[in-house]
């Protein structure tokens, strides 16, 4: 069977260059970068240089990088070590659309005592930044914004944010792991104190990822051991997957030109088309300020988990916003809080594209999808009676 | 990804019974697509008032379908009153089983089941005559305590996971809690007597019975999969047999004769019988 991988929000193939730069640091380079001997000082330099294109790739200084072992120890650290280095102040400012790496932090500190303000997204998954503005206080501790949606794929305008936060002179944090390497990021331009990746949504593999920390923001080591990360992160730097993400960083800069002249037209297209063959199809999210690989669709009147598992047994993976898939019994919180409708909200299915796509694949995905949902509607009890409503039959 | 056994997958990739029954001579329908999941059942019965034709409708996952395709299968052909006796259990155990987050899918058959068969004997089942405990899926506390006694349930995550109550906001967590205690309560106080010790048995007796197990209860499900069985000796509760046909290369011989053999003399005849292969 064929698969068409269509879930790289989820994770992404490791690039064939990253693996193959990986692999001596398994078996011939394995020397401790902090070590004294030429052995782990010749490991030292290339996790040097690895850092150097990472920081070339956001636009940063080296030293503002900080490796850490995924995204979300990333956004624990951000904000936990934010916090902690202004103990007196205790309110903190996010949205409604966070990943539960942001989410469940913020309901962690809710319950210790925190105040947190949790900024609402219109229909189209939009903020709205009046309300940011007026939430904004002396007490404020840290606001902690996401650039780009996982689920929908919506950008926030995390420049015109960062003004309006650093105004106040409060600290900026934002979770950009699925904007990296889809769009352009220079830190040197921006107004961000704090921005997380993570490796494995851009061709590298999982178990490594980054927060950048501008010079001079406050930071408290959130993982607390030895000097590395200069004192910003204990632990023994992971050093083949280090190696790999600069690579990775390095594709990623050379590739981000073709995620708008190659990914975007196969979104465009896989969205147009399905659009146009399967009625009562939504959009969900802002389909102008949105990641050039992702979008959701919802399907009315079916859910997504069957949807899932019909495309799934023709080798197509893709993912949902739905309850079922989750485990949990409503639908996602991005979607609630858009307020999808809900003839909809169970039915939404994610596509999220890569450079490693093709049209022939987006064609097949189109040839097979439309029956599918035909198909479950035709079981689902709600379609008969719509179009009965609708005077169609 | 959920574990679906492959009757469940069979099932949700073929349903059986898709569609809905005109001037039906029962119609439930349970369950809406707020809440994510709902199933439409419809049936007619036959001169002898046994189910002869039914179909049903369902908007949900993979599990909801299957467990919606499976129930009409089980009640087909059935009485009412003995359609009334199906449990969301007997739904689940016809499909190999469900992952427990998605029990309440088989509640949902069985709760359209019981619509259905209220709206045929003219029954009216309203939710107003109970009261609603969880308001995310409007779950009342008939249907909660109708799945613990039914499921053995013992917490409110499981609650969850065969009704739904307290999948949403999680306000109502005590009043599950509450509702839970006192079922259980309840239950311990009915509970039958501890099964009744096994009559005492002499040896002639043993082996008659013994050999009557086999005969009846053993020896056909081996030859229905190719094997069979021997009595060899029974030395006290000692049953030396030997496998014949394709049980005797049979890997998972040894898995047969304990779980299989063993565990249904245990049950027919006495608790302390050990099964043991004798090789040729």
């Amino acid at each position: 069977m064929k698969t068409v991988y269509v879930d790289n929000n989820a994770t992404t193939k490791v690039a064939p260059e990253v693996l193959e730069v990986m692999l001596p640091y398994f078996s011939e380079y394995y020397g401790n970068p902090s070590s004294m001997h030429f052995f782990g000082g010749q490991v030292q330099k290339k996790v040097d240089e690895a850092r150097a294109k990472v920081a070339d790739f956001l636009g940063a200084e080296p030293s503002e990088i900080v490796f850490t072992s995924c995204g979300t120890e990333s956004d624990n650290a951000a904000i936990l070590g934010t916090l902690d280095s202004y103990p007196e102040k205790r309110h903190l400012i996010t949205t409604r659309v966070e990943h539960p790496a942001v989410d469940n932090v913020s309901t962690y500190l809710g319950r210790k005592g925190y105040r947190i303000t949790e900024l609402s997204v219109d229909r189209e998954g939009r903020l709205d930044l009046d309300e940011l503005r007026e939430s904004l206080t002396d007490e404020t501790t840290l606001v902690t914004i996401m650039y780009a949606n996982n689920e929908t794929g919506v950008i926030f305008p995390i420049e015109e944010i960062g003004e309006i936060v650093k105004a106040r002179g409060i600290p900026f944090h934002t979770d950009a792991v699925q904007a990296a390497g889809k769009i352009p990021l220079n830190m040197k331009k921006s107004k961000v104190d704090m921005l997380s990746i993570s490796g494995h949504k851009l061709h590298a593999p999982k178990g490594i990822g980054v927060l950048y920390i501008r010079k001079g923001t406050k930071f408290s080591p959130f993982l607390i051991g030895g000097h590395q990360e200069k004192g910003r992160r204990g632990g023994t730097e992971n050093v083949p997957y280090i190696i790999g993400l600069g690579k990775a960083c390095e594709l990623a800069k050379k590739h981000l030109d073709e995620e708008n002249t190659r990914v975007k037209p196969l979104t465009d297209y896989l969205e147009a088309k399905l659009l146009e063959k399967i009625p009562n199809t939504l959009v969900n999210g802002d389909r102008v300020h949105r990641l050039p690989n992702t979008v959701s669709v919802s399907f009315e009147y079916v859910e997504g988990e069957s949807i899932l598992l019909l495309l799934s047994d023709l080798g197509i993976c893709a993912s949902s916003g739905s309850a079922c898939t989750s485990g949990s019994l409503e639908p996602s919180h991005v979607l609630r809080a858009m307020g999808v409708p809900f003839t909809a909200a169970h039915g939404s299915i994610r596509f999220s594209l890569s450079i490693y796509n093709t049209k022939e694949e987006m064609d097949y995905i189109i040839e097979h999808l439309p029956p599918i949902i035909q198909r479950l509607r035709d079981i689902s009890p709600f379609w008969k009676d719509y179009l009965k409503s609708q005077g169609k039959i | 990804m959920w574990d679906y056994t492959e009757k469940v997958k069979d099932h949700f990739l073929n349903p059986r019974n898709v569609g809905e029954i005109e001037n039906p001579d029962g119609a439930g329908e349970v369950g809406s697509l707020a809440c994510g999941d709902a199933l439409r059942l419809t049936f007619k019965l036959d001169e002898n008032k046994r189910i002869k034709d039914v179909k049903f409708k369902t908007f949900g996952c993979a599990s909801a379908i299957a467990s919606s395709s499976a129930l009409t299968e089980i009640i087909r052909g059935k009485t009412l009153e003995e359609a009334a006796k199906v449990t969301n259990q007997d739904i689940a155990n016809y499909l190999g089983g469900l992952p427990e987050e998605k029990m309440h899918c088989s509640v949902m058959g069985r709760e359209a089941l019981e619509a259905a068969i209220a709206n045929y004997r003219g029954q009216k089942v309203t939710k107003e005559d109970f009261e609603v405990i969880c308001n995310c899926f409007g779950v009342t506390d008939r249907e909660i305590i109708k799945a613990v006694r039914e499921n053995d349930l013992k917490t409110v995550e499981q609650v969850t996971y065969y009704t739904k109550a307290g999948g949403g906001c999680g306000q109502c967590h005590p009043k599950i809690e509450a509702i839970i205690e006192k079922v259980r309560k309840e239950m311990e106080k009915g509970a039958p007597p501890p099964k009744a010790e096994k009559k005492k048995l002499t040896n002639i007796q043993k082996i008659k019975l013994i050999e009557e197990t086999l005969g009846r209860e053993i020896i056909p499900a081996l030859k229905a999969d190719g094997g069979d069985l021997d009595l060899i000796d029974i030395e006290g509760n000692k049953v030396l047999v030997a496998l014949r046909g394709k049980c005797s290369f049979c890997p998972s011989s040894e898995f047969t004769l304990k779980q299989y053999v063993e565990s249904k003399l245990r049950e027919f005849v006495s608790d302390d019988i050990e099964v043991e292969e004798v090789r040729p």
